[in-house]
This record gives structure tokens, sequence and C-alpha cells, in this order.
């Protein structure tokens, strides 16, 4: 057995994983420095977190080139593996968590009025990017599993982070009976592959199956299982419950970095580890015939039209502008799980290319929620009336980050629908797109509805004043809105990032 | 200015929308002077552009062809041809003459010129874009200014017209775009053997693929392609939007609708339907008639039986718009150099009524058609602008209505006899919906409410004159504008009917 001879983690591949480990290092400098500071200045866990984040952010920058060799390199006793995927999250997770971080800061609802004891919240988030990142480089189920329950365990922490408020501490208790549940379930999936092919590495897996050496419906359990426990993490239907109830009880920064991190990790796992164990390598026959046996496109595009579906229709009546968004980004699950019906490397990218633009959007669609909410102590659609002529500035990024989540042009967000679209179209599935298309139409709906309140009526008398955002505020605002409009019009970089993620993505 | 002279075109309003956006919201005489330069920099232009066009090619002039986002082989390309020409100058004219026509809007006055500006550079895009991806950006651009246009400066259920709108807009792109990417993955350049967007590698049959030539294939793409631009213009039975967009919509912003946007329904057919999918255009030809015809007799009873003058106004362009369909289906010289006319005098009368409808409603606050009468004594010079308009609507002889329409007709006749016999009841019917509410607003005993209206202001008349005297000239001597098209539509005449 593989587990005789685990390879012992050599040191030299700390050089491979510094972003991860200067997170690491920030976590616990910034627990030690909120004790220090006895929970009374959180701007000493905030400022390192803030510059642990930035400091990970350029060592994985300066990554991007220098070590992504072709197929990878598996890591830490090949437990983790880098490569263009994996770089290319990394990215992506601490650009989520710094941003997160930032506007958290400026948050009424995390800060509360007299600021004290909040110092472990940007600990917590710094924590829970490391845990991400790992998610995206796992290549083996025991790391796979053990990075899932790290994100996991935090989030629980920051859904009840507002510790005298009910919704925050019901919406916490949500999510750790979801959570346990749905990673059992996950668990005895995981196991019964283990059982079938005697190995926890993605890549003995795929060897061991390529073989034919599982027999079709116990590896259609076993898949089923699995892809349940991910659905649960990326919330697509039917494992989707959790998510509007969190997401409106947790703090809105908190639901803001849930609707983009955990999902995009979720995601990547789901990438690497079907991929690795379904298509990866050369026997391309053999592969597609795996595909077939559990007849995979036809149990994916099933789950990505229900769940965008189920999402749209449901955002349609929802009058909470968080509980809308969070319907909406299990709308947008279903959008990104199109890229997944061929686990065709377009595909993939697809997906990589959609979480970027998804990042920027629903983070900047939430954060509005956040600044509109630290004034009107709000999230009620009613009381957005007439919001952008209190606003104007504000106002109108908000209206690129809702034009950018229908899907239309000149923002972002028609981008990254058009490559998923033109992944599936390549493979001829024109139900599913024709689906999404009509989903964007009905997702216009209700996100210009937020648009409307805000432009098309004016504000009542007597609650027609000027609100006024912080420079931090619109600072990080401006960061998600204009990218969202420059890919929208540029994007020819980005999309080579995500393809390269891909086509460099080790196999297994 | 001359080597990109369609890139500033399109893109010099959008400078002046941002210089607007930066400008404090008090200063609004500056405001709407910054808004005057920006749209009468692109009229400028396009007189440069009607004086150096060569009538005598087919071919596409003033290209600017640049590589834009190489990952998907996208490109910059601009250029205009015969069909594209008179659009071109449609636009330029009725945008800068749509400022005068905003100039006493109060409300917002910042975010309305802003959104304009906006609007115009996606019209000019729209008309001039030759790269399948930038059409469909510049298509879909022009939505959002559109929504918050009819959304803040409307009338009273202005925000249900403006969703509606967009929904109705938006569901036709959908299809529009899925066939876009249908094209895309199925039509290789012949250089590099690679995807592309580039229209005119579109348009060669032997660049498709062989999936892209299978009948049922092609008969849905043609489908798809054919109800996003129907919505646009609109065909029966997608045009419920328009009436209430047009009713809701500000003065300005219903002339724009009318006069330009509704042409890039047909445009767009002309544009890509007809080329990509000649077979098909042949295939669908007597359904659209059919739909022509229908647009025709329906629109002009809608607009017979409506109390409000805007929206008689907006039915007469689904009925006028059928004229073009008609013609477009006839697949001859004058079936389609005259729907092409038509669209271009469509667009000046149309905007002619609307302006009229506006002046009358900035003044008594409604539209009611029998809330006037005797208003000919009332507002005389009024009167003469508004019923030159309607004159040329119904048709007259002299005007430009008449020549579109004719050459529409004597092109539509030989291919559908019944059909275009049928379709000529529609005269009849406009001439009757016109007429009578001329008779009921202008003639008849005068409603005493009204005795202090003013009549029409100079600043109206400067928006009604350019416009009055293009319809005459056209209508005596169409040739500058047929010169300018004949040659690209008979070559796409070729091209469809072989």
């Amino acid at each position: 057995m593989e587990l005789l001879h685990v390879k012992i983690p050599s040191w030299s591949d700390l050089q491979y994983w510094l972003p991860e480990a200067v997170l690491c290092v920030t976590f616990l400098l910034g627990l030690l420095g909120d004790i220090m500071s006895r929970g009374r200045r959180p701007v000493v866990a905030f400022a390192i977190s803030v510059v642990g984040l930035l400091a990970a952010g350029a060592l994985a920058i300066a990554d991007i080139n220098a070590v992504a060799p072709a197929g990878g390199r598996a890591i830490m006793g090949d437990l983790m593996v880098v490569d263009g995927m994996a770089i290319f999250f990394r990215l992506l997770f601490i650009f989520a968590g710094l941003a997160t971080v930032l506007f958290a800061w400026t948050s009424e609802e995390i800060m509360g009025r007299r600021r004290e004891n909040k110092g472990e919240f940007f600990v917590l988030t710094t924590l829970m990017t490391v845990a991400m990142m790992v998610m995206a480089e796992a290549r083996d189920m025991l790391m796979l599993y053990l990075s899932m329950e790290g994100v996991g365990l935090t989030s629980y922490v920051m859904a009840g982070y507002m510790r005298t408020s009910l919704r925050s501490t019901e919406a916490s208790i949500k999510y750790v009976i979801f959570g346990s549940v749905s990673s059992a379930i996950m668990l005895y999936g995981l196991s019964l592959l283990y059982g079938m092919t005697g190995s926890l590495q993605f890549s003995g897996i795929r060897d061991v199956l390529l073989g034919g050496g599982a027999e079709p419906f116990g590896l259609l359990v076993a898949v089923v299982l699995i892809l349940a426990g991910m659905s649960y993490k990326i919330a697509a239907v039917p494992f989707h419950f959790w998510c509007p109830d969190v997401y409106e009880g947790a703090p809105t920064p908190v639901a803001a970095l849930f609707s983009v991190g955990p999902k995009a990790a979720g995601f990547a796992l789901m990438i690497r580890f079907f991929y690795s164990t379904f298509a990866a390598g050369t026997n391309i026959a053999a592969s597609d015939a795996l595909i077939k046996t559990i007849n995979w496109p036809l149990l994916v595009s099933v789950i990505s039209a229900v769940t965008m579906t189920y999402g749209n229709l449901v955002a349609l009546r929802q009058t909470n502008v968080k509980r809308m968004l969070a319907y909406s980004s299990i709308a947008h699950v279903g959008y990104l799980l199109m890229g997944f019906v061929l686990l065709s490397e377009m595909g993939l990218a697809s997906i990589l290319f959609y979480l970027l633009v998804y990042t920027l959007m629903n983070l900047g669609a939430f954060f509005f929620v956040v600044a509109v909410n630290n004034h009107l102590k709000s999230e009620q659609l009613e009381d957005y009336k007439g919001l952008g002529y209190r606003m104007p500035w504000a106002g109108v990024m908000m209206v690129v980050f809702l034009g950018s989540l229908t899907g239309v042009p000149p923002f972002a967000g028609f981008v990254g629908k058009l490559y998923l679209f033109m992944a599936v179209m390549d493979r001829q599935w024109f139900w599913l797109v024709i689906i999404a298309g009509l989903n964007s139409v009905i997702s216009l709906y209700y996100y210009f509805r937020v648009a409307k309140v805000m432009w098309l009526s004016r504000p009542d008398e007597g609650h027609d004043s000027p609100l006024r955002l912080t420079w931090l505020q619109y600072t990080v605002l401006a960061c998600l809105a204009v990218p969202t409009l420059a890919l929208g019009l540029y994007f020819g970089a980005f999309k080579d990032l995500a393809d390269a993620g891909i086509r460099t993505m080790a196999g297994g | 200015m001359g080597e990109h002279i369609l890139s500033w075109m399109t893109f010099f309003p959008l400078i002046g929308a941002a210089v607007i956006a930066c400008l404090p919201s008090g200063r609004k005489q500056v405001i709407r002077t910054v808004a005057a330069v920006a749209a009468a920099v692109p009229l400028l232009l396009s007189v440069q552009l009607f004086m150096n066009f060569d009538r005598a090619s087919g071919a596409l002039q003033f290209v600017e062809h640049y590589t834009w986002i190489k990952s998907f082989n996208i490109e910059y390309f601009m250029a205009v041809d015969g069909l594209s020409m008179p659009m071109m100058m449609l636009t330029a004219l009725l945008s800068f003459l749509c400022i005068f026509a905003s100039w006493g809007i109060e409300k917002s006055l910042k975010g309305y010129f802003a959104m304009f500006l906006l609007l115009e550079t996606g019209m000019f895009g729209v008309f001039c874009a030759l790269d399948f991806f930038l059409f469909y950006v510049f298509w879909e651009v022009m939505l959002l200014p559109m929504y918050f246009l009819i959304g803040i400066w409307g009338g009273p259920r202005r925000e249900y017209a403006a969703i509606k709108f967009f929904l109705y807009t938006l569901a036709g792109s959908v299809l529009m775009l899925l066939a876009m990417i249908a094209f895309y993955l199925n039509v290789a350049d012949p250089v590099t053997g690679g995807h592309t967007f580039n229209m005119v590698h579109m348009f060669d049959q032997n660049n498709h693929s062989a999936w892209l030539q299978t009948t049922n294939i092609r008969h849905m793409l043609w489908l798809a392609l054919f109800i996003g631009f129907a919505i646009k213009v609109p065909v029966f039975p997608f045009h419920t939007w328009l009436p209430d967009a047009h009713v809701e919509a500000p003065t300005a912003v219903s002339v724009i609708l009318a006069g330009v946007l509704l042409k890039m329904g047909t445009y767009g057919i002309l544009r890509i339907s007809y080329p990509m999918l000649p077979d098909q255009a042949m295939w669908f030809r007597y359904a659209l008639a059919t739909l022509g015809a229908i647009n025709i007799l329906y629109g002009a009873y809608c607009a017979m039986a409506q109390k409000d003058m805007k929206k008689l106004v907006a039915y007469s362009s689904v009925s006028h718009m059928g004229y073009v369909l008609l013609g477009m289906a006839a697949m001859n010289s004058a079936g389609i150099n005259g729907a092409v006319l038509q669209m271009f005098n469509h667009g000046t009368i149309t905007a002619m009524m609307f302006l009229c409808v506006g002046v009358v409603y900035d003044r008594a606050h409604t539209r009611e058609i029998n809330a006037f009468g005797g208003l000919g004594m009332q507002m005389p010079r009024y009167f003469s602008f508004f019923s030159f308009a309607l004159f040329a609507a119904l048709g007259l002889p002299g005007l430009s209505g008449f020549v579109s329409e004719a050459m529409i007709f004597i092109g539509a006749f030989p291919a559908f006899r019944t059909i275009t016999i049928i379709s000529a009841l529609g005269i009849i019917i406009g001439a009757a919906y016109v007429l009578w509410m001329l008779q009921r607003v202008f003639l008849g005993p005068k409603n005493d409410k009204w005795d202090n209206l003013p009549d029409i202001n100079a600043r109206e008349m400067f928006t009604l004159v350019p416009i009055g005297i293009l319809v005459l000239l056209l209508g005596v001597f169409p040739m500058p504008v047929l010169d300018l098209m004949k040659v690209t539509l008979n070559n796409l005449i070729k091209v469809v009917a072989g």
C-alpha cells in the first residue's frame, strides 16, 4: 500500500509554496498581535493581514512564470501540486481575501461601534484564504478532504461572527449542520473510490480507472456521492438550501467572501479531481468511455440547468437585496457548471475565466450592499429608493456590477458567458445553451429591479441627504468596477491566463 | 481625422459623454453646449464621409482593421458601404437635432446628455462594425442608456416601458448571440483556418463548415437571427414593446428610437442574415413578405384606433417598417433599394412627427387627440409643419415617403402579386388615420382651453426645418441617397438571388 511509503515532505518544497507559507505566518502573527493588544486595537491584526496578503500576492505574481514547469510540480510529499491552475487560483483567492479584509474594515456590521475584539476577523480571513489555496492545489484525496474541512471550519466561525445577532448565529449553526452532513456523504464516496482503486492520489485513481479496474455501478455511486459533497460546497441545486439563509444571516462582507471564495475553491477542487481522474492522460478513447459509463455530461448538464433556473426564478421574488444576491449566486453556479459538462479544456478554461469575472462583479455588488447598510441599516430593496441620487458614483458602479452580472456587453460578465456558451456549443449541446440564454433574460429583471429602485425613482422627502462613503470604500469599489468594465473590452491576457491554467494543469 | 474618420464619428460622442460626466451638474448651459459640440462633430464628419464616398464602388470604404483580442480572433473592423452610409448620415443628423429637441430638459440634465451621447456611440458603432463581436457589443451597449433614458426621463408608466423594452431586446439579442457563436465556431478564417468573427469571412459560403451547410441548422440559425432582428424592427408579433416605449419616452428619445433604432433591425437582416445565409433568405422570403403585409395593415389599423397622438405615430412606425420588410423580401433592385431608401425616409419623417407631437405636449401637457380641435388657427406655423410631416407619412407625391413606397411596390408587385395588392390597402388606411388625426387636432371648432398656447418657437423650428428640407428634396430628387447605396445593394441581390 502506498501509505507504507508516504513521501516525507522536504523543506525545499517550501520555495514553491511561499505565498501560502507567508499567509500561515501572517495568520499566526496576526493572532499574536491581536492578543498582545488585548483586542483593543483591531488595527494591529488588520495591518498585519493586509501586509501579509499583499506580500503573498506579490510572491504569487512573481511566481506566475517561475514555478509553472510543464505538468506542474508536486510538493509536500506529493499531496499538493503547484501548476498553472494553482497559480491562477492563488491570485484569485488572495485578491478576494484582500478585498474582503479592506472592505470589512469599513463595515459597521463587522466592526461594531466600539471596534473591540474585532481583530480576529481579519486573521480568520487570512486563514480561510490559505485553506482555499490548498483546495486548489490538492492532488490527493486526504488533502482534498482536509482542505475542504479547513475552509469549512473557518467559514462556520465567520458566519457566526456577530455573536449577539440571532440571525448570524442561526446561519452559523445551519452551515455547520449542512456542512458536516455533506462532508460525511462525500467522505463515503471517497472511501468507496479508495476501496475500488486502492489509491489516494488522483493520478493513481486515474490509472486504475482507465485500466477498466472499476465496476461501473460502484463507480457511479462513488461519483454521485462525491459530486453531492462538492455541490454543497458550490451550492448547486439540490444542495443549495443552506446558501440563502447563511448569506442573509452572516455579516455582509462575510457573505461576499462566501459567495466567491469557497465557491471558486470548490470549482477548483472539482476541476482538478474530476479532470485528473477521468479525463487527463493520453488514452482519450478510454477516458471517453469512462465518462460515458457514468453518463457524466447528462448528469452535470441537468444539475447545471436546474441550478441556474431555480436560482433565477427564486431570485425574482426576493425583496431583500442580500438574499437576492444569494440566489443569484446559485444561478451563477448553474452557468459555471456549463463549462464542466464536457470536461473539455475549453470548458474548464471558461470556468476559470468566469470565476475571475464573477469574483469581481459579485464582490462589488455585495460590497455596495455593505456600504449602504452602514448608512441605512437595511438591506430591503424598498429602502434603496432613489439611492443613486444620494451616492451617485457608487450608484453608477453598482449599475456596472448589475449589468455585468446580467451579462450585458460591454461588461466582463458578458465575455464570461460568451466563453462558457462557446465551450458548450463547441460540442453542440444546444438545449443547455438555450436554457442559459433564457436564464440571462430572466436575471435581467431582478438585477435591474435594483437599478430601477435606485435610479428610476427619486428619494423620498426627508430621506434624500447625500450619503458619503469613505475613500477606502471608493477605492475598493473602483478596483472592482474598473476591471469589470475593462475586462469586458480587453480580456485577451486574462483569457490566456485561464487557458494556460488549464493547459498546464498537472494530470493529477 | 481623415484616416480614422469612422472611429472619430463613433467615439467622439463618447468623449463628450465623459466630459459631461465630469462637469458639475449646476452648469447647465455648459453641459448643453458640450453635448451639442459632441454631436456636431460627427455630423460634420458625416458630411465629409458623404463627399468622399466612392459611389461607383461596392467595396467597403474607410476601412479600419486591427486585431483587438487575439486569442478569440476578434478584430476591430470598421468600414462603411452603400448599405451603412445612409444610416450613418441619418444617425448623425437626428442625433444632432435631438440635442436641441432636448434643450428644455431640466431633470438631471447631466445624466441625460451623457446617456444620450453614449447611445449615439452605440448607434454609429452598429452601422459600421464589420466584426460580429464588435457589432454585438455596440448593439448591446445601446440598451443601458436607452433603459435609463426611458426609465428616468419618461412619462408616468416609464418604469414598466423601460424594463419591457430591455427584456424584449435582450431576449432577441440572446438568440443573436447564440447564432453568432455558432457562426464563430463554424466559419474558418481562409488564411489561418481558425475561428473568426470577421463578417466578411462569414459572408463567403466557402468558409462555412460542413455542419453549417446542413439545411436544418441553417433554418435554425436564420430564425434565431431573424427573431433577434425582428424584435428590434419590430415585426408583428414582437412589436408590443414599441408603443409602450414610445409613449413613455421623452420626445428626443422617441425620435432616436423610431428614427434610428428600428432601422437596426432591418439593417441587421440586410447586413448579416442575407449575405451569411442567402439560401435561407430565399426560403423565407414569402414569410417575410407576409409579415411585412401584416405589419403594414395591422400597424395602420392599430394607429387608427389610437386616442394618444404619440401612440398613433408609434403604430404608424410599425406600419411603415412593414413596407421595408416587403421591399426586402422582393429581392430585386427596386424592392431592396426602395427598402433602404424607406429606412432613411421613415427615419426623417417619423422624426418630424415625433418632434411635432413633442411640441404640443410641451405646451398642453396632453397628447389626447380628442382634447384638441381647431389648433390650426391658434398655432398656424405649427399646423403647417405638422401637416407637412403627416402628408409625407401618408406618401404624398413630391415628398420623400412617396418615392420609397412606390419603389417598394414596384419591386414587390412582380414578386408577390397578392401580398402586394393587399399591402397597398395600407396606404389607404394610412391616409385615413393621418387625415383623421389632422382633422381632429387642427380643424373644427377650437377648444377654448388652448387659447394661450404659443406657436412653435425658433429652437423647435431649428430642429424641424433641416429634416423638412430633406424630406422635400428627396421627394423630388432622391438620387443623392439612391446613388450611395445602389451598387452595394445590387451586389447584395446578386449574392442572394443569384
